[in-house]
C-alpha cells in the first residue's frame, strides 16, 4: 500500500513483515527511530513470535544477534557511527561463523571531530568485514533492500548490511509502497539454518581454526560473495516481477547509453545526480550516472561492462581514506584494469556537507573538460584550511584544530574567552 | 515544483509541520518530500524544515535554498536569521504573528514582492485557544492553505488526523480550521480594500 512515511518508520514495517524472531537494539541517532517502532510493534503483539532484547551496548547488540542467529532465529539489528566501530569484533564474527543476520546501517560520520550528519564512513571502515553491503538509493530501495537482504543472507548462510543514508533518508518523509503480508511471506520463505544450537543435537560453533584449515575458510566466505554476485541480479528480477518495481540489484545505469561523462555513486545522492545530469544532458553534454547498489560483494564485470564505452568516469564518494582518496575509486579502477579511461574522484558530503545541483554541475562541468583535479574535495573552505596551516608554521602552540576551525567560520567554538 | 521553507524553533513543531504539510500533498496525489535540517535538537533554537511537493517523482535531496514559500513560526526570528534568503518573487509568506508587516518592519518586503502572497496569522494565540498551548504548526498550515490555495483545508486536515489521534488531533483540527477562516478573511478584505 503506498503510503507518506517517515523512512525509519517505513524501514520499521518492511522488518516487521520479514518477520525476525530476535531484534536486538541500543539506541544509536539516526537509527533510533527504526528499532523504536520496531518495539512498539513487538510490545503491541503486531510482531509476534519476537522478542525484542534491549542491550547495554552495540557490542553486545551484536553479540545477542550473532547468539539468537545461532541458535535458528531470524536476527535483525541496527546502528549507526561509532555504533557500529564498537561492534566491530562481533561483526566480523557473524560473517566468519557464517550466520545471516540483517543489519541496517543508517550511515554517519565517524569522529574525531564529533559529527551526527551523514556520510560512509562507518560502513566504509566495514568493507572488508565479509558482510555483504548494499546501499539504498530511496527509502523504497531501503524497505526492498531489507526484503532481499534476508532472502539472500539466509539462502547463503552470510550477513547482510542494508545502508541508507542517516537523516538525509532515515528522517525523511516520502511515499514508501509497503508490500503486503501475503507477499512478503512468498517471497521470503522460512529460515532453515545450515548450522543450529539445538540441545537435543548438539553441535559447537566457532572452533579454532589453526593455519592447517584458515585460509580455506576465509576463502569459501568469498566464494560465497562470489556466488551472491550471480544470485543478486535474480533475486532483483524475481522481486521485480513480484512487486512491480526495480530495487537493488548489483549496478543501476542512468542515461549511460551514449555517455562520454559517467558519475559512478552510492546512496541517495544519486537522485540529486540524475536531477543534475538531466540539466546537463539537455545543454548536450553527454553524461550518464552509474549507481552502485551493491558494494560487496563487488560486482567488477558488472561496473567494467557499464563504464567501458565511456572516455572518463567521476567516481563521487561520501568516503574518504586518509593519505590516499577514494575509498569505492580503489574498487572502480580496479574494475577498470587495462582500460584508457581519465579517471576522477571526487570526495563530497563529508560529514553532512550538503551535496547541490550547483556544486555538482560546476565539478562535473570542469571533469568534462578534463580540468578536474584527480582528486577533488568538493566545496572544500579553502580559506579556513590554509589559515590553520599558516597557523601551524607560525607557532608550535597552536591549539586544537577543530575548535580553530570551528573560530575562523564563526561558530560557537568550546573556548570562551 | 513547489519548495516550502519552515523557520522555527525548537519545540514549535517545525519538523512536524513540514511533514504533516507532505501528509497532506501526497493525500492530494502529489508526490511530496518533507526532511528536517539536522542538527543538535534544542528547545528555543532557531529550526528549519523542508517540504517539497511535486507531481512526479522527486529526486533531489538537497536542502532549499530558494523557496517558494516560507512559513516563519517565530517572528522574533526575524532580527537573528535571514529568513527571506532566497525567496523567490513570486514567493509566499506566512508569518505567525498578531501584527503585520509593517508593525513587524517588514514594509520594504511589501514592496519587494506580492503583496497579495504575504500575510500575518496569530498562529499562536490561536493554537492558545483551542490546544491550549502555543503550539502553531497545525494553525500555520490552515492558514497557508487559504493564503496560497495549493494545498486544501480537507488534506490539512487529513494529515493532522494522521499525524496525531484523539484529543491532540481534533484541538488542532480546530486550530487550522480557525486560522484558515482568519486569513481567508483578511484575504476577503483586502481584495476589497
Amino acid at each position: 500500500m503506498l503510503r507518506q512515511l517517515e523512512g525509519s518508520h517505513a524501514v520499521a514495517e518492511a522488518v516487521a513483515l520479514c518477520r525476525p524472531e530476535v531484534i536486538c537494539a541500543y539506541p544509536i541517532s539516526p537509527q533510533t527511530h527504526i528499532v523504536e517502532g520496531l518495539g512498539e510493534l513487538v510490545k503491541s503483539g503486531a510482531l509476534a513470535p519476537c522478542e525484542f532484547i534491549n542491550v547495554e551496548s552495540e557490542f553486545a547488540a551484536m553479540s545477542v544477534a550473532i547468539g539468537a542467529s545461532a541458535a535458528g532465529a531470524r536476527a535483525y539489528t541496527a546502528t549507526a557511527s561509532q555504533g557500529l566501530l564498537f561492534m566491530v569484533e562481533a561483526v566480523y564474527n557473524a560473517s566468519g561463523l557464517g550466520l545471516p543476520i540483517v543489519m541496517t546501517v543508517a550511515n554517519r560520520a565517524i569522529g574525531a571531530p564529533i559529527n551526527i550528519w551523514n556520510d560512509h564512513s562507518d560502513s566504509m571502515s566495514q568493507r572488508d568485514c565479509g558482510w555483504l553491503q548494499w546501499f539504498a538509493e530511496s527509502n523504497q530501495e531501503a524497505v526492498d533492500l531489507h526484503l532481499q537482504a534476508f532472502r539472500i543472507g539466509e539462502e547463503l548462510s552470510m550477513p547482510v548490511m542494508v545502508c541508507m543514508d542517516g537523516f538525509i533518508l532515515t528522517h525523511a518523509y516520502e511515499q514508501v509502497d509497503l508490500p503486503s503480508q501475503a507477499d512478503v511471506d512468498a517471497f521470503l520463505p522460512p529460515y532453515e539454518p545450515r548450522q543450529v544450537l539445538d540441545p537435543s543435537d548438539p553441535v559447537s560453533i566457532g572452533a579454532m581454526v589453526g593455519p592447517e584449515a584458515f585460509m580455506e575458510v576465509r576463502y569459501l566466505a568469498h566464494a560465497k560473495q562470489t556466488m551472491a554476485l550471480e544470485r543478486i541480479p535474480q533475486v532483483a528480477e524475481e522481486f521485480a516481477q513480484r512487486f512491480g518495481r526495480r530495487s537493488g540489484g548489483l549496478v543501476r545505469p542512468y542515461r549511460c547509453e551514449d555517455a562520454e561523462t559517467i558519475v559512478v555513486a552510492l546512496g541517495s545522492v544519486i537522485g540529486t545526480l540524475e536531477d543534475t545530469i538531466d540539466e546537463m544532458r539537455e545543454a548536450g553534454v553527454r553524461i550518464g550516472v552509474l549507481g552502485i547498489q551493491s558494494f560487496r560483494p563487488f560486482p567488477l564485470a558488472a561496473v567494467r561492462a557499464a563504464l567501458q564505452g565511456a572516455r572518463r568516469v567521476v567516481v563521487l564518494e561520501k568516503s574518504f581514506s586518509v593519505g590516499l582518496g577514494g575509498v569505492v575509486s580503489t574498487d572502480v579502477r580496479l574494475a577498470l584494469s587495462g582500460l584508457l579511461l581519465h579517471g576522477y574522484t571526487v570526495i563530497a558530503g563529508l560529514g553532512g556537507r550538503a551535496i547541490t545541483k550547483a556544486s555538482l554541475a560546476r565539478t562535473l562541468g570542469e571533469a568534462v573538460a578534463d580540468r578536474l583535479p584527480p582528486l577533488t574535495f568538493m566545496d572544500l573552505d579553502w580559506r579556513i584550511v590554509e589559515r590553520q596551516l599558516e597557523r601551524e608554521a607560525a607557532t608550535r602552540r597552536s591549539g586544537p584544530i577543530a575548535e580553530n576551525l570551528l573560530r575562523d567560520v564563526g561558530a560557537v567554538a568550546s573556548k570562551v574567552r | 515544483m513547489l519548495q516550502v521553507r519552515f523557520h522555527g524553533r525548537g519545540g514549535q513543531g517545525v519538523v512536524t509541520a513540514a511533514e504533516m504539510l507532505s501528509i497532506a500533498a501526497f493525500e492530494q496525489g502529489r508526490h511530496a518530500q518533507a526532511f528536517p535540517s539536522f542538527g543538535s535538537e534544542r528547545t528555543g533554537a532557531p529550526v528549519v524544515a523542508f517540504c517539497r511537493i511535486d507531481d512526479r517523482e522527486i529526486r533531489l535531496r538537497e536542502p532549499i535554498v530558494a523557496p517558494d514559500v516560507l512559513i516563519v513560526q517565530d517572528a522574533t526570528l526575524l532580527h537573528q536569521v535571514d529568513v527571506f534568503q532566497g525567496l523567490r518573487p513570486d514567493g509566499y509568506v506566512l508569518i505567525n504573528s498578531r501584527r503585520s508587516f509593517e508593525e513587524l518592519g517588514l514594509g520594504d518586503l511589501v514592496r519587494r514582492f506580492r503583496p497579495e502572497r504575504l500575510t500575518c496569522v496569530p498562529a499562536s494565540e490561536i493554537a492558545k485557544r483551542h490546544i491550549g498551548r502555543p503550539l502553531p504548526n497545525a494553525a500555520l498550515l490552515g492558514g497557508f492553505a487559504a493564503l496560497s490555495g495549493l494545498i486544501r483545508l480537507d488534506a490539512v486536515v487529513h494529515a493532522i488526523r494522521d499525524k496525531f489521534t484523539g484529543k491532540v488531533a481534533e484541538s488542532n483540527v480546530a486550530a487550522a480550521t480557525a486560522s484558515f477562516d482568519h486569513v481567508a478573511q483578511r484575504m476577503r478584505e483586502a481584495a476589497d480594500a
